[in-house]
């Protein structure tokens, strides 16, 4: 029987999986050269499908099929220059590749052994071709994402051909479930989701737990607007996920898992239940797993919109058919979670470290990150940065690393002025902290937290005062309404925010609104309340000058808060008349040919006028 | 978990209300039922209907108020029918750093309509996300489950016109 020709394969012990895994590597020797295209959400939204079929048509016709191969790979990292393809023989990376593209990628660099230098990603004034010299890989520590870029994602042989599935038959053949919870604990891993609390501590409590009914849990539901990590994973490298649960069900002594993902991601549903498919019909989940006599069956359970059910007691809620709402603790989930048992839930990225922290060992793992935060940390780099995009650094690497030499540094001509991270729970870092560590204590000390790893850069065209009204009313949509702090609390606080973006702000609204933060932080049922009133209390303490000028000066310096902008047309205006006939409010007056001007009464400050000009004559301030 | 498609079928109610009920009896047993089958009800009909609140309830014996009470809980179900192209503008933090909210103004002024209406053709219902993980490309909007990128309020008007002739705008030409 040649193993690597077997769709599936029941593996029955260790000593099957022993010799897959030999007969997969053996096979790849001989193998062709490999095309890794990406195929992770952001690069299929630009187009890498129609990339993959140029090259699947080119590749035929120029009768290499024998010789080179395709892969439709997970999430390389680099979204904003995607599609991104990486010629494996000699490391090159393309960026933005369209199908018309391909034709030269061919002949030009496969058949004729040169690159395509218009498709290579420009690092100051020159051209780079390896992917490893590339500022944004190399400045990067790829753990939890070792395997994103390099298999396919529906394909199990891949994983198991990069060691996947030896860190569960280490722990099902060697090792007793104290033995992996010691292993964790020495790790010093924290859980990836936001709060941070010690991985190993919350598996101890829930194997110390009496009943023969367990739960375990994974938390894809990525709220975070901003955060794409665990997208990435789900859809890059789901058997991580799946091992990783695995591994912990054992561990806590759990026979029944759930997947709990958000409904936005139709892509990442569907990888993870062919990658559970795939590991149920080789005997990787299920009964008997490897003739060890463990059971662990997994199933996939959608979110259906709304961010609460990310909180753990809201997510259990939910699965039990119910509205998010979440529940007091304690007790705690480990205690009384799922339908009243004893419950662990940890984050997509948590869970995937997992395989890795057992197959290294945790003393190995602990030597990376900081003295309280171990491990590397998953961030998704948004917003005003050159190159956004997927970014894996070990825990304390400076904010000024991300930004500048991985992320390029800032996209506009404008100047950096803060980095929000951690979501609606989370704060901003000016500017006098770029060199912040990023480690869950010392973002704690700036008035953020490390969250989920979404971390958008913003510029000098940012209202911060606007920032934080946005996060109110993202908490305000969201919140499940249980508790009165957090319903009433974050509508107090957004109608007082609102009226300073509007204009008509006194400066008691201040004090007014740290008051009613402390109230809501210390008073909501779950962590959402609690931290809705992080961006406001960090814009404060970072920004203050601005919402002073908002409220004593009537003045929005970036011209975004709409009340407080004035539109104005400049001498260059030659009358053309176009501004005028798009005011939807008939506020522009002038005869062809004439200067124009705006009635600032009757401005609604729409903005139409501005994106129709095509003179440069009309500005705001 | 069988993944259940729209019916395109041209099917008439009583066709799709059959579907449903075969599709609650096989989830009867599962725990936590409710959640699956009110997603199932969501992608066969469009929408929730009221015979089949009716029929969800008797089935799978859970109060008719529990069971309004989690559709109205959660923003992915809805109990009107919505239109045949569902425009979700993304409005997570990157895309709204990116000026989303312009892209929505831009929508609004084109459909003529506000966020949660449906256009009186019934082609375009306009909703707001709050982020599909695909910040690196952001300002996002999804129509259906098509995800366009970088999107200007100048080019919205293209994108529409082409679910108006049921052509999807070239990706590439996105940016």
């Amino acid at each position: 029987m040649i193993l690597t020709e077997e769709k599936t394969l029941l593996l029955k012990s260790d000593a099957d999986l022993q010799a897959l895994y030999k007969a997969i590597l053996k096979s790849k020797e001989k193998n062709s050269e490999k095309i890794f295209i990406c195929a992770g959400g952001g690069c299929i939204a630009s187009g890498s499908k129609k990339v993959k079929e140029a090259f699947v048509k080119q590749i035929q016709s120029a009768g290499l099929n024998e010789k080179v191969s395709i892969m439709e790979t997970g999430c390389l990292g680099p979204c904003a220059i995607g599609p991104v393809v990486v010629i494996e023989k000699d490391d090159t990376f393309y960026q933005k590749v369209r199908a018309q593209d391909v034709k030269d990628i061919v002949e030009q660099h496969l058949i004729g052994g040169k690159v395509v230098e218009s498709l290579l990603h420009p690092v100051g004034e020159n051209k780079v071709a390896k992917k490893s010299e590339l500022p944004f890989f190399k400045n990067q520590d790829k753990q939890v994402l070792r395997n994103c870029g390099k298999i396919d994602p529906t394909e199990i042989k891949d994983y198991i051909s990069c060691g996947g599935y030896q860190a569960l038959s280490k722990v099902l053949t060697s090792m007793s479930s104290e033995q992996v919870v010691q292993e964790v604990s020495i790790s010093g891993l924290r859980g990836r989701g936001g709060a941070g609390f010690p991985t190993g501590t919350k598996w101890n409590f829930a194997r110390k737990s009496i009943d023969e009914t367990k739960y375990i849990l994974c938390n894809a539901d990525e709220g975070d607007p901003g955060a794409f990590m665990d997208r990435s994973i789900l859809e890059g490298d789901p058997h991580s996920i799946i091992e990783g649960m695995a591994i912990g069900a054992f561990a806590i002594g759990s026979s029944q898992g759930y997947v709990y993902v958000r409904a936005e991601y139709p892509l990442a549903v569907e990888r993870l239940q062919i990658a559970i498919e795939q590991a149920r019909s080789f005997g990787l989940i299920g009964e008997n797993i490897l003739g060890t006599g463990f059971n662990l069956d997994l199933e996939i359970r959608k979110g259906s919109g709304a961010f609460v059910c990310g909180e753990e007691t809201a997510l259990i809620t939910s699965i039990e058919g119910n509205r998010g709402e979440p529940r007091p603790r304690p007790p705690f989930p480990a205690e009384k979670g799922l339908w009243n048992k004893p419950t662990v839930l940890n984050n997509v990225e948590t869970f995937s470290n997992i395989p890795f922290l057992i197959n290294v060992g945790g003393a190995k793992f602990a030597e990376k990150g900081t003295e309280k935060s171990k491990g590397t940390k998953i961030f998704a780099l948004a917003g005003t940065v050159k190159i956004s995009g997927l970014v894996e650094v070990p825990v304390g690497t400076p904010l000024r690393k991300l930004v500048y030499d991985i992320g390029g540094g800032i996209s506009t001509s404008k100047k950096f002025k803060a980095a929000q991270i951690g979501g609606p729970s989370g704060g901003c870092i000016p500017a006098e902290h770029l060199d912040v560590p990023l480690d869950y204590e010392s973002l704690n000390k700036l008035g953020a937290i490390m969250g989920s790893g979404g971390l958008i850069v913003m510029d000098e065209s940012n209202c911060m005062v606007d920032v934080a009204r946005f996060f109110l009313e993202f908490v305000q949509d969201e919140s499940c309404g249980k508790c009165v702090p957090c319903r009433e609390g974050t509508a107090r606080m957004k109608q007082i925010v609102d009226r300073i973006c509007e204009g008509k702000g006194e400066m008691k609204d201040l004090e007014e609104l740290e008051l009613l933060a402390i109230t809501v932080t210390n008073s909501s049922l779950c962590g959402l309340g609690q931290t809705a009133p992080n961006p406001v209390l960090s814009t404060l303490r970072h920004f203050k000058e601005e919402y002073i000028e908002h409220i004593r000066d009537k003045k929005c310096r970036t011209a975004v808060c709409k009340e407080l902008i004035v539109f104005e047309i400049l001498d260059v205006c030659n009358g053309c008349q176009a501004c005028k006939k798009v005011c939807p409010v008939e506020a522009i007056l002038g005869d062809k040919k004439q200067q124009h001007i705006i009635n600032t009464e009757l401005c609604i400050r729409c903005g139409l006028c501005l994106s129709t000009c095509k003179f440069d004559a009309i500005v705001k301030y | 978990m069988a993944k259940v498609e729209k019916c395109s079928c041209g099917s008439d109610d009583e066709g799709l209300m059959d579907r449903l009920v075969e599709i609650i009896f096989s989830f009867k047993d599962k725990p936590g039922a409710l959640i699956p089958v009110l997603q199932a009800t969501q992608s066969l009909f469009g929408f929730i209907p009221q015979e089949a609140i009716l029929k969800i309830s008797e089935i799978l014996n859970e109060p008719l108020s529990k069971v309004h009470g989690v559709i109205t809980f959660y923003s992915f179900f809805s109990l009107k029918p919505r239109g045949k192209n569902l425009i979700r503008v993304c409005l997570g933090t990157a895309c709204y750093v990116q000026g989303a909210n312009e892209v929505l103004t831009a929508l609004k002024q084109q459909l003529d309509i506000e966020i949660g209406e449906t256009t009186p053709d019934k082609m375009f219902t306009l909703d707001v996300g709050r982020c599909f993980g695909a910040c690196g490309l952001a300002p996002i909007i999804m129509v259906n489950d098509d995800v366009h990128q970088w999107v200007k309020p100048s080019g919205v008007k293209k994108i529409l016109t082409g679910y108006k002739n049921k052509k999807v705008v070239n990706q590439e030409e996105g940016k």
